[in-house]
């Protein structure tokens, strides 16, 4: 008994089979978990902005300050404009094109790029900041918080794209482009809600 | 329910979406301003009653290997007809002439609300007393059987089980169609769907039982 047990022992290479009774798959969980944390850290300060603006009725934008609207509009096309490279890198090594892919990865990089410099560029130009009332804070805070999670996008994305033209992906293998994506896209829709919101709206 | 971040394509399909509900939230907006909170309300809510209605993906199929040399194992799965007579004898009748094994597993049937707020010791409870009953009196019969309590979700609970008890098929008990939660959810086709097993499924009418006995 004891000689089979050691045997099964010796035998044995690495962790036991996952057993689980969860109704949710890991990956999915962590995804709702992930989403779930997102949603409440936009969620607070979103709750910040609708408070100075419709509960305390703070004219948005304050005089005598203004946002650049189109700029910001030029910067949302920029983009939008990114994810959809993004997703042509995606589909493009899906089939086995790895040019298609280093460039997708290339110009969705360099267009996250511009993005976040123009909003540099934004931040420097617009005449106002922290210290100018409850509007100036909340408007650096929300756009602030988007901008960060572009420059965590940023990081993925150079790392993943570096990855690529070394040749770390193939039809079969790409899976951290695919995770590099999906944070990818929800970069963008964040940034549509809180354009819309805090720019047109 | 569909996660629209489960991969780079839903995500990029829910961009897609996004970008054209906020196009019609500022539309209307620019209309009016309680024209734009009614579109922007009436956006979310048809969006996420869209991803809500979506079907999960389904799980790949189970493939169970077990190549050591082994008695016919198998597992029984059932709700409150784990006592059935008919699955008693469908038992005792694909056991017979081989040294079977044969795994009783009970969901622990739980209702939506004490499922939410994870009280399930009273379910589990009740599906441990169904397991030990059924488990005696098939051992009345000469049968080597033992029981556990399962997941809620009697497909998962399936799983579970396999995990453990590498099963050559499975029994599956339900009450009689119109009766039968189960088999209202398609738990049998289901079930053959998902696991690549032999599955038998055996009904149980434990109304008819009782009228037997009276």
């Amino acid at each position: 008994m004891a000689a089979h047990a050691h045997a099964e022992h010796l035998e044995h290479h690495g962790p036991p089979e996952p057993h689980y009774s969860s109704r949710v798959a890991p990956s999915v969980l962590g995804m709702f978990l992930f989403i779930a944390s997102e949603i409440m850290l936009f969620g607070s300060f979103f709750t910040a902005y609708f408070f100075v603006r419709v509960v305390n009725g703070t004219p948005w934008p304050t005089p005598p300050y203004h946002l650049p609207i189109y700029v910001a509009f030029i910067n949302t096309c920029i983009l939008v404009t990114s994810s959809f490279t993004m997703h042509w890198a995606l589909q493009s090594i899906k089939r086995g094109n790895v040019y298609g892919l280093r460039a997708g990865l290339l110009l969705t990089f360099l267009m996250g790029l511009t993005f976040l410099i123009t909003q540099a560029i934004e931040y420097s130009r617009i005449g106002f900041n922290t210290t100018n009332g409850a509007f100036a804070t909340i408007f650096f805070c929300l756009t602030g918080l988007h901008g960060a999670h572009v420059f965590v996008g940023l990081s993925i994305l150079g790392f993943m794209t570096i990855r690529a033209f070394r040749g770390h992906f193939s039809a079969e293998h790409h899976h951290g482009v695919e995770i590099g994506g999906i944070y990818w896209h929800f970069v963008d829709v964040m940034w549509i809600v809180v354009y819309m919101t805090v720019y047109i709206l | 329910m569909q996660n629209p971040l489960r991969s780079e394509a839903e995500a990029f399909r829910f961009l897609i979406v996004v970008i054209a509900g906020s196009a019609v939230i500022v539309a209307a907006a620019y209309i009016n301003t309680w024209l734009g909170v009614a579109a922007a309300v009436l956006v979310v809510a048809g969006v996420a009653r869209w991803y809500w209605r979506q079907p999960s993906p389904r799980p790949p199929r189970l493939e169970v290997h077990d190549d050591t040399p082994h008695a016919r194992r198998i597992l029984v799965v059932a709700n409150e007809t784990v006592g059935g007579r008919p699955l008693r004898e469908e038992v005792a009748k694909r056991a017979q002439g081989s040294s079977a094994e044969i795994l009783v597993v009970a969901p622990a049937l739980n209702s939506p609300v004490k499922h939410w707020v994870s009280d399930e010791d009273g379910a589990r409870a009740a599906a441990q007393q169904r397991v030990d009953a059924s488990v005696a009196r098939l051992a009345e019969s000469g049968v080597s059987v033992r029981g556990e309590v399962g997941d809620a979700e009697p497909l998962q609970a399936i799983e579970d089980a396999l995990r453990t008890f590498g099963a050559d098929e499975i029994v599956l008990s339900t009450h009689p169609e119109g009766r039968s939660n189960w088999l209202e959810q398609g738990l049998v086709e289901e079930a053959r769907r998902r696991f690549a097993l032999p599955i038998t499924h055996v009904v149980v009418d434990l109304e008819a039982e009782r009228e037997e006995v009276r």
